[in-house]
C-alpha cells in the first residue's frame, strides 16, 4: 500500500497530559509523527491538535481507533485532499551583507513572503503556505544564508 | 457536610459497592488508612506492593467485580506496575489509589516522589492526577467507570497528600454520564444477520473463544449457541472456562501450545467465528497461514483489537453478550433445524480428537507434573479456582484441568508474568472465602511473590500452593533443550532453592511434599482437608516438556507432538 503523508485534527479535553497521551500512543506504537500543532479553540475546554502522520492506508486506519481509544480524545477525523484547507508557516532569519537586504525583500515578497523585522545584520521572514509549497520557498531563500527557521505544524480546516 | 478528602474517598468508594481493599500504608496515604482504621471496608495488607495488585487482578478476575488497591507514593506506587501492566494486557477492572506527595512538592524530586501517572500511562486504560479536593469524588467515581464499561481495564488516581487533608463541602458524586464509554453500544443487526447466514451454511464452522466471552458474560450465550448449532469450540489461554472443557464440542485450547485437534480444526475450517479475541502471537502461530481456508468473523468490543495484526473479512464491533443475543435469536428464528448436524465434520473433529489426544508418558519413579494436575482435577472435582504462574506451570494447568465455568482460571496470558498466581490466588480468596482456590506453580515462579504467604497466614486465606518442583525455570530450559543445544543457561536452580516445606512453616503455613507418584493423592487430600494456607511441593521430572508445541514462526498445524520427535528433526 502507498506511504504517503495524511493530516489528523483531534479534538481533545484540555488537560496538561493529554499531549503526552497522544505522543505515547504514537511512540508506544510504533506510528510516526511527522509535524504536529496544537491550540485552544473557541470552547476553552478543548484543544485542537493537528497531527500529519506517515503511513500507509491501514496503518492510519490503526492510529486513528488507538487515538479514539483514549478517554480524552473526543474525536478524530482525516483530512481529505481537496476537501480541506491546509497551512503551514514558516519564518526564516537569513543574513544580509549590507548590499543586498532590498534584494533579498523583492524575492521574498515574489514567493509570498512577508519581512516582518530587519535589522543591519539580518531579516526575518514570514511565509505561510501548503506543505507542498513549502519546499520551494526553501529552495528559493536557500541561495541566500539563512541563518535559523522555524515551522510549524500543519493547521487545517 | 464539611469532610476531608480522605473521608470523600472512603464514601465514594463505599457509594461504588466496594468491600475489599488490597494495600500497603505508607507516608503519603497516612491519612487515608487512618479513615480505614474505623470502616467497614475489609482492608487485605499484602507484604509488597506488587501482590496487592495482583491480588486485586484475582479478586476482579473471579468476582467480575472492579478489583481496588492502595498504595503509597514513589516506590509503593511503582511496585505495582508490574500488577497494572498484567491487568491491562489481560482487560482486568481495577482501580489503583496512589499516594502522592503534595501538590506544592510535585516535581521537586521529593521524598517517595514518582510521577506514576507518566509512569502507567502506557499500561492503563487511564489515569488521574487529583490536583483539587473538589474534584476527588467526581474522579473517583469516573475511574470505576471507565474501569468495567467497555473494554474493562486499570485505572489509576494519583492522590497528593494534601487533596486528602483538605476539608470540603461534600457532595456526592452522581454516576458519570457515558461520556467516558466510547464503544458502540448498537450492533450493525443487518451485518449480523448476514453473518449469521454464513455461520449456519458453513460446513465446517469453528468457533475460537477469548478473554471477552468471560469479561462479557457471555458463556451461557455461547454455550447455547454453539450447541444448538453443533459448532467445536476452541478458546485462548484467556477464554478457558468461557465454554465448558468437558462438552463433547470442547476442542481445547489453540495456539502454541494448542491442542493437536484445535488447531488442526482451526486449519481446516471452513469458517472461523471469533469472539473476544486480539489474535495473539502465541495463538496465530505464523499469521500468514492462519485460518486460511476459512472465511473469518470477529466480534470484539474493542475496534482497535479489529484488523489489528490479523485481517478478518467479517469485522464486527460490539459486545460479545449482545452479539450472542441476536445470533441466538436468529437460530430461534430458522425452522430447519436437522440440516445443520454437520455429521462430516464433526466426525472428522471426532477422530482428530481420539487419534491424537493430550498425553504424557505415564509415571514411572518420578511424578509427571500433568498428573499431578490430573489428580488435582480429580479430587476436586473440578470445582475449584485456578490460578497459575507462567511458564509450564501454566500449560500443564490449561491442558490438564478442564474448566466448565467461566471465571475458574485465572492466569496472566498477555503479559505473561511470573509471581502472578499466588498474589492472584489470594484475591480469589478473598473474593470467595469458601471456595477451594490452588496456584498452580513452578518452584521458579513461586519465589517472586512467596512474601505473600504472610498475608495468606495472617487473613486465614487458605490458599493451596501446588510446586510442580523440577528444579528447573521450566518453559525457558524447554527452549534451551530445542533450540540452544541444551545449554541450560541459568536456568537450573534446583540447588539454590529453598525447602519449601520449611519455608511454610516458617511462614506459619503447612508445608507438604510428595516424592514418588504414589504421594501424589494423598498429599493433596491432606492439603484440601488443612483448613490453613498449604505449600504442596511435588518433586517432579525435572526434564518433562509441554507439548505439543509450535515452533516460532511455524504455522499452527505444525506440532511437535512430544520429545520423541525432537531427535527425528
Amino acid at each position: 500500500m502507498e506511504v504517503r503523508n495524511h493530516t489528523l485534527t483531534l479534538i481533545v479535553n484540555n488537560k496538561p497530559d493529554v499531549l503526552a497521551r497522544i505522543a505515547g500512543t504514537f511512540s508506544g506504537r510504533g506510528f510516526n509523527i511527522e509535524n504536529i500543532s496544537a491550540n485552544i479553540t473557541l470552547d476553552p475546554t478543548v484543544t485542537k491538535i493537528t497531527i500529519v502522520t506517515r503511513g500507509d492506508t491501514a496503518t492510519v486506519i490503526k492510529i486513528k481507533k488507538q487515538l479514539k481509544k483514549l478517554v480524552d480524545v473526543i474525536s478524530v477525523t482525516q483530512h481529505e485532499n481537496g476537501s480541506s484547507q491546509q497551512r503551514e508557516m514558516i519564518l526564516f532569519r537569513i543574513e544580509t551583507d549590507g548590499t543586498n537586504a532590498r534584494e533579498i525583500t523583492e524575492t521574498a515578497e515574489k514567493a509570498g513572503c512577508s519581512v516582518i523585522s530587519r535589522t543591519s545584520e539580518d531579516l526575518v521572514i514570514e511565509w505561510t503556505g501548503t506543505a507542498e509549497s513549502a519546499d520551494h520557498v526553501i529552495t528559493l531563500l536557500s541561495t541566500y544564508s539563512i541563518r535559523d527557521m522555524s515551522r510549524s505544524g500543519i493547521v487545517a480546516l | 457536610m464539611e469532610l476531608r478528602g480522605c473521608e470523600i474517598l472512603i464514601k465514594t468508594l463505599l457509594q461504588e459497592g466496594v468491600d475489599t481493599i488490597f494495600g500497603y500504608p505508607g507516608g503519603a496515604v497516612l491519612d487515608i488508612y487512618d479513615e480505614l482504621y474505623h470502616s467497614d471496608i475489609r482492608h487485605i495488607l499484602a507484604r509488597h506492593e506488587q501482590g496487592a495488585a495482583h491480588a486485586a487482578d484475582g479478586y476482579a478476575r473471579s468476582s467480575g467485580k472492579v478489583g481496588v488497591c492502595l498504595v503509597t507514593s514513589g516506590p509503593g506506587a511503582t511496585n505495582t506496575v508490574t500488577g497494572i501492566a498484567t491487568a491491562y494486557m489481560d482487560s482486568v477492572p481495577m482501580v489503583i489509589l496512589t499516594g502522592q506527595v503534595p501538590t506544592r512538592f510535585i516535581g521537586t524530586d521529593a521524598f517517595q516522589e514518582a510521577d506514576i501517572t507518566g509512569i502507567t500511562r502506557p499500561c492503563t486504560k487511564h489515569n488521574f492526577l487529583v490536583r483539587r479536593v473538589e474534584d476527588l469524588a467526581r474522579t473517583v467515581r469516573e475511574a470505576f467507570h471507565i474501569a468495567r464499561t467497555g473494554r474493562p481495564g486499570p485505572v489509576l488516581v494519583d492522590l497528593p497528600k494534601d487533596v486528602v487533608q483538605t476539608v470540603t463541602e461534600y457532595v456526592p458524586a452522581a454516576d458519570p454520564a457515558d461520556a467516558a464509554d466510547r464503544s458502540p453500544v448498537t450492533i450493525d443487526e443487518g451485518q449480523l444477520r448476514h453473518t449469521f447466514e454464513l455461520i449456519d451454511k458453513a460446513e465446517r464452522p469453528v468457533i475460537l473463544a477469548g478473554g471477552g466471552i468471560i469479561m462479557g458474560k457471555a458463556s451461557d450465550d455461547l454455550y447455547r449457541f454453539a450447541s444448538r448449532l453443533s459448532i467445536p469450540v476452541t478458546s485462548t489461554l484467556m477464554g478457558m472456562g468461557a465454554f465448558p472443557g468437558t462438552n463433547p464440542l470442547w476442542l481445547g485450547m489453540l495456539g502454541m501450545h494448542g491442542t493437536y485437534y484445535a488447531n488442526m480444526a482451526v486449519s481446516e475450517c471452513d469458517l472461523l467465528l471469533t469472539i473476544g479475541v486480539r489474535f495473539s502471537d502465541r495463538v496465530t502461530g505464523k499469521i500468514a497461514s492462519f485460518a486460511s481456508k476459512a472465511k473469518t468473523i470477529q466480534i470484539d468490543i474493542d475496534a482497535a483489537s479489529i484488523n489489528k495484526v490479523f485481517s478478518v473479512d467479517i469485522p464486527i464491533v460490539g459486545d460479545c453478550k449482545s452479539a450472542l443475543q441476536l445470533l441466538n435469536r436468529f437460530a430461534d428464528e430458522r425452522k430447519d433445524t436437522d440440516s445443520r448436524k454437520r455429521p462430516q465434520w464433526l466426525d472428522q473433529v471426532m477422530e482428530w480428537k481420539s487419534g491424537k489426544p493430550l498425553k504424557y508418558s505415564p509415571n514411572g519413579g518420578t511424578i509427571k507434573p500433568q498428573n499431578v494436575i490430573e489428580t488435582l482435577y480429580k479430587l476436586t472435582e473440578g470445582d475449584a479456582i485456578i490460578t497459575t504462574e507462567v511458564g509450564q506451570n501454566q500449560m500443564w494447568a490449561a491442558h490438564y484441568y478442564h474448566f466448565d465455568k467461566p471465571n475458574r482460571f485465572l492466569t496472566s496470558g498477555g503479559l505473561g508474568t511470573m509471581g502472578y498466581g499466588f498474589p492472584a490466588a489470594i484475591g480469589a480468596q478473598a473474593a470467595f472465602p469458601d471456595k477451594t482456590v490452588i496456584d498452580i506453580a513452578g518452584d521458579g515462579s513461586i519465589q517472586m511473590n512467596i512474601q505473600e504467604l504472610a498475608t495468606a497466614v495472617s487473613h486465614n486465606l487458605p490458599v493451596k500452593i501446588a510446586i510442580l518442583n523440577n528444579g528447573y525455570l521450566g518453559m525457558v530450559r524447554q527452549w534451551q533443550e530445542i533450540f540452544y543445544g541444551k545449554r541450560y543457561s541459568h536456568t537450573d536452580i534446583g540447588e539454590t532453592s529453598p525447602d519449601f516445606v520449611r519455608l511454610a512453616e516458617a511462614y506459619g503455613a503447612t508445608g507438604l511434599r510428595a516424592m514418588k507418584p504414589e504421594e501424589v493423592e494423598p498429599t493433596i487430600r491432606k492439603a484440601l482437608d488443612t483448613p490453613r494456607p498449604v505449600i504442596m511441593d511435588f518433586v517432579v521430572e525435572a526434564e518433562e516438556g509441554v507439548y505439543p508445541m509450535v515452533f516460532p514462526g511455524g504455522s499452527i498445524s505444525q506440532m511437535t507432538l512430544d520429545s520423541k520427535e525432537l531427535t527425528n528433526k
